[in-house]
């Protein structure tokens, strides 16, 4: 079977094309590249819906021998993956298209369709890999395109510097996860996603597990951005919007949480890992959630926002439901990349302006991205009815059957992330326009309102249509469930928890109240009238990494960069220079260039070795 | 009186080296020089011929008509370098010869 190699191998063709030969040629590459994301989405589709579609594997690497290493570039088809492979084709599809519009006019369109392009490939890779190392060779490309992607303006000095800081914070997250698949390695001898490949860690003692568990939860820490390292996300804002929808919302950054739901077999035998897992993504959730309510950037309250959302998957995994996490990623795939591309349509109605106190009424001026943009809003705040509502709910749900502290702070960030976003709505939509541009909004084009209104539709209807039939296999039977509790139906599984009764009410409850608050507090305001310092400096924790490790770090580099310049510098490598100079200076005073003085000399050393010889 | 030993011959040779020596460390004229290297050649060609009559072997002394053959166009060379340093120092004190000091 080769066919499903093409979706793969076509966006690397277009990567090579676009990034070797066409980056000069804006449409060219700009076509290349989107015809290879609809190839790579008609396969996706194809393997979708024929499910007897299974390629062979390529054997990448086979190591005999004592420790024998075995790696195949192949794949595991799964409903999840055949999902995911598809999100992830059909957002991209629709990212690609708006680029079109959202780039127009920039002068090095090429080289951005190619390294989109290039990230398409590196994350479809990690979507169908069925081994630890073709994940991470992907998870590392992931990282380098994304690295690419947020420095596409490199020439403006806060861009470089947050490409490098997602790159370095990805490194500090994949490097534990680098070590949990060695561990693994080296304990079962094999890096395959299988749950036989998992048989030889029954019996392990319980800390070894949870350790595993937990340096494998790093590559997700880094790359979904968990709570210590979430830092790079938002800096991550400075690339193009396009970007931020596709990379850092709808499917690079949920990687950590399907790479967790891959390998929930192995996390399962981790007694302590999962609840690690579980609060670091309360935690998160919360934690972001209240930091957005005090931001001002557009970008970056979408950003914490999806931080927050993040944390709500990983929580959802921690609580072991990783279906319902991952049932979760495909609503907030659809509800966060049309936030976004939304968000860059406001961007770029006002002309590069992100300071939602600096718009305001823009609900009359561009009213479609106004409507696509609350459709999002509400499929995120988990409105009743949207997609958000279903997965969100699944997921506190989940947490209140497990873990009672993490119930309440879900709900808690429920009625934040209402609030939040209820206050993006009110200020950046309603009221009269705080500035020039933003009385004279230039209207998105149809490349850009098109991919809106589809990506508006799959929000609302994503919690109902297809998802359910393809995930509801035996893994997915609590989502299945509630649809039909939701709907009406009888209830016929022991794990239906959620009927429509009082704890679903909560949720609903949360919702409304946040977007009440919102609405009474910040409607017709022209600054703002909440001021919480902690939260708008986002708790200090930039701060505290600058004061803690990059001061830490130069003081190490200045005492290493004075041993470097004075011990081995100075005293190793030009202190023999030195010395062989000086021996140098104080032999040529002996070539005094008088004749006699040398044979007298030579007269002498030869009656030396004449008296050594012969006579001593 | 006792016949003339092996040690009697060199004992003039190693007098005539050392003379010779004596000649080049401490004279000052650049010919002079030149003589008492001459002469300590043939101290060493004196030592040779000694050695080749006490020993009853001819190679010694075929060796010395190879090193006078060579002095003797080592002299031409030489006299000939002496003679153009003269015209282009005009001095032949070997004080004023110091062009490779330090």
């Amino acid at each position: 079977m080769t066919l499903p190699w093409l979706i793969l191998t076509a966006p690397l063709a277009s990567a090579l094309l676009s990034l070797v030969w066409l980056r000069r040629h804006h449409g060219l590459a700009a076509f290349v590249s989107i015809s290879a994301c609809a190839i790579a989405f008609l396969v996706a589709l194809l393997i979708f819906l024929d499910h007897s579609l299974l390629p062979s594997p390529w054997k990448w690497l086979d190591i005999q021998g004592e420790y024998s290493l075995r790696v195949e570039i192949g794949w595991l088809v799964d409903p999840w993956t055949r999902l995911m492979l598809l999100i992830v084709t059909g957002v991209g599809l629709l990212v690609h298209i708006f680029s079109l519009g959202y780039m127009a006019g920039d002068e090095s369109r090429g080289r951005y369709f190619g390294e989109l392009s290039l990230f398409m490939f590196s994350m479809l890779g990690i979507v169908i890999a069925n081994n630890f190392v073709m994940l991470f060779m992907f998870w590392e490309l992931v990282g380098l395109s994304s690295y690419l992607l947020i420095g596409y303006w490199f020439e403006r000095p806060a861009a470089a510097l947050a490409a490098k800081k997602a790159f370095i914070v990805n490194r500090i997250g994949d490097f534990g996860f680098m070590l949990g698949i060695l561990y693994f390695w080296s304990t079962t001898g094999t890096v395959k996603f299988t749950e036989l490949a998992a048989q030889p860690l029954i019996g392990q003692e319980p800390q070894f597990l949870t350790m595993l568990g937990v340096l494998l939860f790093c590559g997700c820490i880094g790359k979904s951005a968990m709570f210590p390292l979430h830092v790079w996300l938002p800096d991550a804002m400075e690339g193009p919007t396009p970007v931020s929808a596709l990379i850092h919302a709808a499917t690079m950054v949920a990687a950590g949480v399907y790479m967790l739901a891959r390998i929930f077999f192995i996390l399962k035998l981790c007694p302590g890992a999962l609840d690690v897992i579980a609060y670091v993504g309360g935690f998160t959730a919360l934690f972001a959630a209240l930091i957005a309510t005090q931001q001002n950037d557009i970008k970056r309250i979408l950003a914490y926002s999806t931080l927050s959302q993040l944390g709500y998957m990983v929580m959802a995994v921690g609580c072991s439901a990783p279906d319902v996490a991952l049932f979760h990623l495909t609503t907030h795939a659809f509800f966060k990349a049309l936030l976004f591309l939304a968000a860059g349509a406001v961007i770029y109605a006002l002309h590069h302006e992100q300071d939602i106190w600096r718009m305001g009424g823009l609900a009359r001026k561009i009213p479609l991205t106004f409507a696509t943009f609350l459709v999002g809003t509400l499929a995120l705040t988990g409105c009743p009815g949207l997609s958000g509502f279903f997965s969100k709910d699944e997921i506190i749900a989940v947490a209140q059957q497990t873990h009672p502290l993490l119930y309440w702070s879900s709900l808690l960030t429920a009625l934040l992330t209402s609030f939040y976003m209820f206050r993006l709505v009110v200020v950046a939509f309603t009221g009269s326009a705080r500035s020039e541009a933003a009385e004279k909004p230039h209207v998105p084009g149809f490349v850009m309102t098109v991919p809106l209104i589809i990506l508006a539709l799959f929000s609302a209807v994503g919690g109902f249509i297809g998802l359910q039939k393809y995930l509801g296999l035996d893994a997915v039977s609590e989502s299945g469930a509630t649809l039909v509790s939701i709907m009406g139906g009888n209830e016929q599984s022991p794990s239906n928890f959620l009927t429509v009764n009082a704890s679903m009410l909560l949720p609903v409850l949360a919702f409304v109240v946040g977007g009440l608050a919102a609405w009474i507090i910040y409607r017709k305001r022209e600054t703002d009238p909440i001021h919480i310092g902690i939260l708008a400096h986002k708790f200090y924790i930039d701060e505290f990494y600058d004061l803690v490790l990059v001061k830490f770090q130069q003081a190490v580099a200045r005492i290493l960069a004075w041993i470097d310049n004075w011990i081995l510098g100075g005293v190793l490598v030009r202190g023999t220079a030195t010395t062989g100079h000086i021996s140098g200076e104080l032999l040529r005073l002996l070539q005094t260039g008088n004749i006699q003085a040398y044979t007298f000399l030579f007269s002498l050393g030869a009656a030396l070795v004449v008296y050594f010889t012969l006579l001593h | 009186m006792s016949p003339i030993t092996l040690a009697h011959y060199l004992t003039i040779s190693g007098l005539l080296f050392v003379i010779g020596l004596a000649g080049v460390i401490l004279r000052r004229n650049l010919i002079v020089i030149y003589m008492s290297l001459e002469l300590m050649l043939n101290a060493a060609n004196l030592t040779l011929v000694a050695f080749s009559r006490f020993n009853r072997q001819m190679d010694g002394q075929i060796l010395v008509f190879f090193v006078i053959t060579v002095a003797a166009a080592e002299v031409a060379v030489g006299l000939a370098l002496i003679v153009a340093l003269f015209r282009l120092r005009q001095t032949t004190r070997v004080a004023d010869l110091t062009t490779l000091k330090f």
